[in-house]
Protein backbone atom coordinates (compact mmCIF):
# COMPACT_ATOMS: atom_id res chain seq x y z
CA UNK A 1 0.00 0.00 0.00
CA UNK A 2 3.25 2.13 0.33
CA UNK A 3 3.28 2.48 -3.41
CA UNK A 4 -0.64 3.41 -3.93
CA UNK A 5 0.53 6.78 -1.31
CA UNK A 6 3.02 7.47 -3.59
CA UNK A 7 1.40 7.37 -6.88
CA UNK A 8 -1.49 9.65 -4.75
CA UNK A 9 1.15 11.61 -4.16
CA UNK A 10 3.12 11.62 -7.20
CA UNK A 11 -0.57 12.87 -8.77
CA UNK A 12 -0.34 15.83 -6.47
CA UNK A 13 3.32 17.02 -7.23
CA UNK A 14 2.42 16.58 -11.16
CA UNK A 15 -0.83 18.95 -10.75
CA UNK A 16 1.09 21.34 -9.02
CA UNK A 17 3.59 20.95 -11.81
CA UNK A 18 0.68 21.35 -14.74
CA UNK A 19 -0.75 24.14 -12.53
CA UNK A 20 2.16 26.86 -12.09
CA UNK A 21 4.58 25.73 -15.15
CA UNK A 22 4.62 28.49 -17.79
CA UNK A 23 4.59 27.00 -20.98
CA UNK A 24 0.74 24.78 -21.87
CA UNK A 25 2.47 22.40 -23.62
CA UNK A 26 4.38 20.98 -20.79
CA UNK A 27 1.14 22.20 -18.47
CA UNK A 28 -0.62 19.29 -20.62
CA UNK A 29 1.61 16.79 -20.48
CA UNK A 30 1.27 16.95 -17.15
CA UNK A 31 -2.29 16.60 -16.96
CA UNK A 32 -1.65 13.86 -18.70
CA UNK A 33 0.79 12.05 -16.40
CA UNK A 34 -2.17 12.68 -13.71
CA UNK A 35 -4.37 10.69 -15.82
CA UNK A 36 -1.91 7.75 -16.25
CA UNK A 37 -0.97 7.78 -12.21
CA UNK A 38 -4.75 7.71 -11.85
CA UNK A 39 -5.47 4.62 -14.05
CA UNK A 40 -2.36 2.96 -12.32
CA UNK A 41 -4.62 3.71 -9.35
CA UNK A 42 -7.67 2.44 -10.35
CA UNK A 43 -5.58 -1.00 -10.92
CA UNK A 44 -4.17 -0.66 -7.16
CA UNK A 45 -8.00 0.20 -6.02
CA UNK A 46 -9.24 -3.25 -7.53
CA UNK A 47 -10.86 -1.56 -10.59
CA UNK A 48 -9.82 -3.04 -13.92
CA UNK A 49 -12.61 -1.68 -16.07
CA UNK A 50 -11.37 2.04 -14.72
CA UNK A 51 -8.25 1.61 -15.56
CA UNK A 52 -8.54 0.61 -19.10
CA UNK A 53 -11.54 2.82 -19.88
CA UNK A 54 -9.12 5.76 -18.28
CA UNK A 55 -6.30 4.77 -20.57
CA UNK A 56 -8.44 5.18 -23.52
CA UNK A 57 -10.20 8.13 -22.49
CA UNK A 58 -6.76 10.10 -21.35
CA UNK A 59 -5.23 9.74 -25.13
CA UNK A 60 -8.06 10.58 -26.52
CA UNK A 61 -8.57 13.48 -24.15
CA UNK A 62 -4.23 14.25 -24.89
CA UNK A 63 -4.91 14.56 -28.57
CA UNK A 64 -7.49 17.25 -28.20
CA UNK A 65 -5.62 19.30 -25.69
CA UNK A 66 -2.58 18.78 -27.83
CA UNK A 67 -4.53 20.19 -31.10
CA UNK A 68 -5.42 23.13 -29.15
CA UNK A 69 -2.07 23.90 -27.56
CA UNK A 70 0.33 23.40 -30.37
CA UNK A 71 1.12 25.57 -33.22
CA UNK A 72 -0.40 28.32 -30.83
CA UNK A 73 1.83 31.68 -30.76
CA UNK A 74 0.74 32.75 -27.60
CA UNK A 75 1.12 30.00 -25.38
CA UNK A 76 2.97 31.88 -23.17
CA UNK A 77 0.10 33.68 -21.12
CA UNK A 78 1.48 34.22 -17.34
CA UNK A 79 0.37 35.91 -14.55
CA UNK A 80 -3.01 35.72 -12.23
CA UNK A 81 -5.51 37.89 -12.25
CA UNK A 82 -5.72 40.97 -9.84
CA UNK A 83 -3.64 40.58 -6.80
CA UNK A 84 -6.72 41.45 -4.03
CA UNK A 85 -8.68 38.72 -5.69
CA UNK A 86 -5.98 35.95 -5.97
CA UNK A 87 -5.30 36.30 -2.20
CA UNK A 88 -9.40 36.21 -1.23
CA UNK A 89 -9.71 33.50 -3.50
CA UNK A 90 -6.97 31.40 -2.08
CA UNK A 91 -8.24 32.57 1.69
CA UNK A 92 -10.98 30.97 0.77
CA UNK A 93 -9.57 28.07 -0.83
CA UNK A 94 -7.83 27.14 2.28
CA UNK A 95 -11.04 27.55 4.29
CA UNK A 96 -12.46 24.82 2.27
CA UNK A 97 -9.99 22.71 2.40
CA UNK A 98 -9.81 22.97 6.50
CA UNK A 99 -13.40 22.24 6.70
CA UNK A 100 -13.20 19.90 3.86
CA UNK A 101 -10.46 18.25 6.08
CA UNK A 102 -12.63 17.91 9.35
CA UNK A 103 -15.42 16.10 7.09
CA UNK A 104 -13.45 13.35 5.86
CA UNK A 105 -11.91 12.58 9.11
CA UNK A 106 -15.95 11.70 10.20
CA UNK A 107 -16.32 9.43 7.28
CA UNK A 108 -15.27 5.71 7.61
CA UNK A 109 -11.68 4.53 7.36
CA UNK A 110 -9.89 4.13 3.74
CA UNK A 111 -10.40 0.75 3.27
CA UNK A 112 -13.52 -0.19 5.01
CA UNK A 113 -16.25 0.61 3.24
CA UNK A 114 -19.88 0.37 5.05
CA UNK A 115 -22.37 0.42 1.73
CA UNK A 116 -20.51 -2.58 0.33
CA UNK A 117 -20.99 -4.45 3.59
CA UNK A 118 -24.43 -4.05 5.08
CA UNK A 119 -27.42 -6.31 3.89
CA UNK A 120 -30.09 -5.30 1.40
CA UNK A 121 -28.10 -2.05 0.12
CA UNK A 122 -27.81 -2.15 -3.43
CA UNK A 123 -24.15 -2.94 -3.96
CA UNK A 124 -24.83 -5.89 -1.77
CA UNK A 125 -27.34 -6.99 -4.01
CA UNK A 126 -25.66 -6.99 -6.82
CA UNK A 127 -22.67 -8.68 -5.57
CA UNK A 128 -24.74 -11.46 -4.43
CA UNK A 129 -27.18 -12.11 -7.42
CA UNK A 130 -25.75 -10.17 -10.00
CA UNK A 131 -24.58 -13.07 -11.88
CA UNK A 132 -27.66 -15.45 -11.38
CA UNK A 133 -29.63 -12.26 -12.53
CA UNK A 134 -27.67 -10.92 -15.44
CA UNK A 135 -25.16 -13.76 -16.41
CA UNK A 136 -22.13 -11.58 -16.28
CA UNK A 137 -19.21 -12.61 -14.08
CA UNK A 138 -18.38 -9.33 -14.06
CA UNK A 139 -20.43 -7.76 -11.97
CA UNK A 140 -19.27 -3.93 -13.32
CA UNK A 141 -20.67 -4.86 -16.57
CA UNK A 142 -24.01 -6.17 -15.00
CA UNK A 143 -24.65 -2.78 -13.45
CA UNK A 144 -23.80 -0.70 -16.57
CA UNK A 145 -25.44 -2.68 -18.67
CA UNK A 146 -28.27 -4.63 -17.58
CA UNK A 147 -29.27 -2.88 -13.92
CA UNK A 148 -28.87 0.83 -14.85
CA UNK A 149 -28.82 0.70 -18.85
CA UNK A 150 -30.69 3.40 -19.10
CA UNK A 151 -28.48 5.13 -16.86
CA UNK A 152 -25.97 4.07 -19.90
CA UNK A 153 -28.25 5.57 -22.53
CA UNK A 154 -28.27 8.73 -21.53
CA UNK A 155 -24.49 9.05 -21.16
CA UNK A 156 -24.18 7.89 -24.92
CA UNK A 157 -26.83 10.96 -25.48
CA UNK A 158 -25.06 13.30 -23.80
CA UNK A 159 -21.81 12.47 -25.33
CA UNK A 160 -23.09 12.72 -29.03
CA UNK A 161 -24.53 15.55 -27.85
CA UNK A 162 -21.28 17.06 -26.61
CA UNK A 163 -19.90 15.94 -30.18
CA UNK A 164 -22.82 17.94 -32.20
CA UNK A 165 -21.95 21.13 -30.00
CA UNK A 166 -18.36 20.74 -30.62
CA UNK A 167 -18.89 20.61 -34.29
CA UNK A 168 -21.59 23.33 -34.81
CA UNK A 169 -18.72 25.64 -33.10
CA UNK A 170 -15.65 24.70 -34.70
CA UNK A 171 -17.59 24.57 -38.37
CA UNK A 172 -16.01 27.48 -40.55
CA UNK A 173 -17.00 27.27 -43.91
CA UNK A 174 -20.84 27.73 -43.74
CA UNK A 175 -20.16 30.82 -41.75
CA UNK A 176 -17.91 32.11 -44.11
CA UNK A 177 -20.47 31.38 -47.08
CA UNK A 178 -23.27 33.20 -44.85
CA UNK A 179 -20.80 36.03 -44.60
CA UNK A 180 -19.82 36.28 -48.32
CA UNK A 181 -23.58 36.37 -49.39
CA UNK A 182 -24.38 39.20 -47.00
CA UNK A 183 -21.73 41.27 -48.49
CA UNK B 1 -4.42 10.55 4.74
CA UNK B 2 -5.99 9.06 1.08
CA UNK B 3 -9.19 11.56 1.26
CA UNK B 4 -7.04 14.14 2.22
CA UNK B 5 -4.46 13.88 -0.12
CA UNK B 6 -7.50 13.39 -2.88
CA UNK B 7 -9.06 16.15 -1.75
CA UNK B 8 -5.77 18.28 -1.94
CA UNK B 9 -5.26 17.10 -5.59
CA UNK B 10 -9.56 18.78 -5.94
CA UNK B 11 -8.46 22.31 -4.48
CA UNK B 12 -5.60 22.73 -6.81
CA UNK B 13 -7.97 21.90 -9.79
CA UNK B 14 -10.30 24.43 -7.79
CA UNK B 15 -7.02 26.71 -7.49
CA UNK B 16 -6.28 26.68 -11.37
CA UNK B 17 -9.63 27.08 -12.36
CA UNK B 18 -10.54 30.27 -10.51
CA UNK B 19 -7.23 32.26 -10.02
CA UNK B 20 -5.93 31.80 -13.42
CA UNK B 21 -6.19 33.70 -16.65
CA UNK B 22 -5.40 31.25 -19.65
CA UNK B 23 -8.54 29.84 -20.58
CA UNK B 24 -6.34 26.25 -21.26
CA UNK B 25 -5.32 26.15 -18.14
CA UNK B 26 -9.22 26.84 -16.41
CA UNK B 27 -10.06 23.59 -18.48
CA UNK B 28 -6.96 21.90 -17.31
CA UNK B 29 -8.32 22.85 -13.90
CA UNK B 30 -11.77 21.34 -14.53
CA UNK B 31 -9.96 18.29 -15.47
CA UNK B 32 -8.07 18.07 -12.58
CA UNK B 33 -11.08 18.77 -10.51
CA UNK B 34 -12.71 15.23 -12.23
CA UNK B 35 -9.52 13.31 -11.99
CA UNK B 36 -10.33 13.90 -8.02
CA UNK B 37 -13.72 13.34 -7.81
CA UNK B 38 -13.41 10.27 -9.70
CA UNK B 39 -10.64 8.79 -7.91
CA UNK B 40 -12.36 10.07 -4.53
CA UNK B 41 -15.53 7.67 -5.44
CA UNK B 42 -13.76 4.59 -6.24
CA UNK B 43 -11.45 5.41 -3.09
CA UNK B 44 -15.08 4.86 -1.04
CA UNK B 45 -15.79 1.41 -2.37
CA UNK B 46 -12.01 -0.02 -1.67
CA UNK B 47 -12.12 -3.08 0.85
CA UNK B 48 -8.94 -3.61 2.26
CA UNK B 49 -7.58 -6.87 0.76
CA UNK B 50 -10.17 -6.57 -1.36
CA UNK B 51 -10.58 -8.70 -4.97
CA UNK B 52 -12.07 -7.02 -8.14
CA UNK B 53 -15.68 -7.38 -8.81
CA UNK B 54 -15.51 -10.27 -11.35
CA UNK B 55 -16.57 -13.80 -9.73
CA UNK B 56 -14.81 -17.01 -10.65
CA UNK B 57 -15.79 -20.35 -11.62
CA UNK B 58 -15.08 -21.38 -8.49
CA UNK B 59 -16.81 -18.78 -6.52
CA UNK B 60 -20.34 -19.80 -7.89
CA UNK B 61 -22.66 -22.09 -7.01
CA UNK B 62 -24.56 -22.83 -10.25
CA UNK B 63 -26.89 -25.41 -7.98
CA UNK B 64 -28.16 -22.68 -5.80
CA UNK B 65 -27.06 -19.25 -8.06
CA UNK B 66 -25.19 -18.02 -4.94
CA UNK B 67 -22.42 -16.45 -4.82
CA UNK B 68 -19.76 -17.78 -2.05
CA UNK B 69 -19.83 -16.25 1.12
CA UNK B 70 -15.90 -15.36 1.33
CA UNK B 71 -16.26 -13.48 -2.53
CA UNK B 72 -19.19 -11.97 -0.39
CA UNK B 73 -17.21 -10.30 1.71
CA UNK B 74 -14.18 -10.04 -0.10
CA UNK B 75 -15.16 -7.93 -3.08
CA UNK B 76 -14.92 -4.73 -3.34
CA UNK B 77 -18.22 -2.12 -4.00
CA UNK B 78 -19.19 -2.50 -8.13
CA UNK B 79 -21.58 0.09 -7.94
CA UNK B 80 -19.05 3.25 -7.82
CA UNK B 81 -17.12 1.44 -10.22
CA UNK B 82 -20.08 1.41 -12.61
CA UNK B 83 -20.93 4.66 -11.97
CA UNK B 84 -17.44 6.54 -12.42
CA UNK B 85 -17.40 4.39 -15.97
CA UNK B 86 -20.10 6.79 -17.03
CA UNK B 87 -18.82 9.51 -15.73
CA UNK B 88 -15.02 9.09 -16.96
CA UNK B 89 -16.99 8.78 -20.81
CA UNK B 90 -18.89 12.14 -19.82
CA UNK B 91 -15.44 14.07 -19.24
CA UNK B 92 -14.20 13.21 -22.51
CA UNK B 93 -17.23 14.79 -23.94
CA UNK B 94 -17.37 17.87 -21.74
CA UNK B 95 -13.30 18.14 -22.50
CA UNK B 96 -13.88 18.11 -26.18
CA UNK B 97 -16.63 20.95 -26.07
CA UNK B 98 -14.68 22.80 -23.28
CA UNK B 99 -11.35 23.05 -25.75
CA UNK B 100 -13.94 23.61 -29.18
CA UNK B 101 -14.74 26.35 -27.17
CA UNK B 102 -11.14 27.26 -26.86
CA UNK B 103 -10.33 27.39 -30.04
CA UNK B 104 -12.97 29.38 -31.67
CA UNK B 105 -12.26 31.86 -29.53
CA UNK B 106 -8.53 32.21 -29.97
CA UNK B 107 -9.77 32.40 -33.56
CA UNK B 108 -11.63 35.00 -33.52
CA UNK B 109 -9.68 37.35 -30.83
CA UNK B 110 -6.34 35.43 -31.25
CA UNK B 111 -5.43 34.90 -27.58
CA UNK B 112 -6.20 32.93 -24.74
CA UNK B 113 -5.89 35.27 -21.86
CA UNK B 114 -9.80 35.78 -20.59
CA UNK B 115 -9.12 39.41 -19.47
CA UNK B 116 -8.41 40.42 -22.56
CA UNK B 117 -11.61 38.79 -24.07
CA UNK B 118 -14.22 41.76 -23.15
CA UNK B 119 -15.87 42.79 -26.17
CA UNK B 120 -18.63 40.72 -27.72
CA UNK B 121 -17.86 40.48 -31.25
CA UNK B 122 -20.21 38.74 -34.31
Amino acid sequence: MALFYMLLVFMVIAAIIAVETKDLLSSVICVGAIGFGGSLMFLFLRAPDIAITQIVVEVLGLIILIRATISRDLTFITGDREFFGTVVSVVILFVILLAGVRIFATLPEFGAPVFARLPGTASQAYISRGLADTGAPNLVTSIYLDYRAYDTLGEATVLFAAVIGATAILRSKSRKALEGSDA
Amino acid sequence: MAYTLCFLLFMIGLYCAVVKKNMVKIVLGIMIMEYAVNLFLIMLGYFHDGVAPIIDRSEFDAQTQTVTAQFLNSSVDPLPQALVLTSIVISLGSLALLISICIRTYEKYGTFDITEIRRLRG
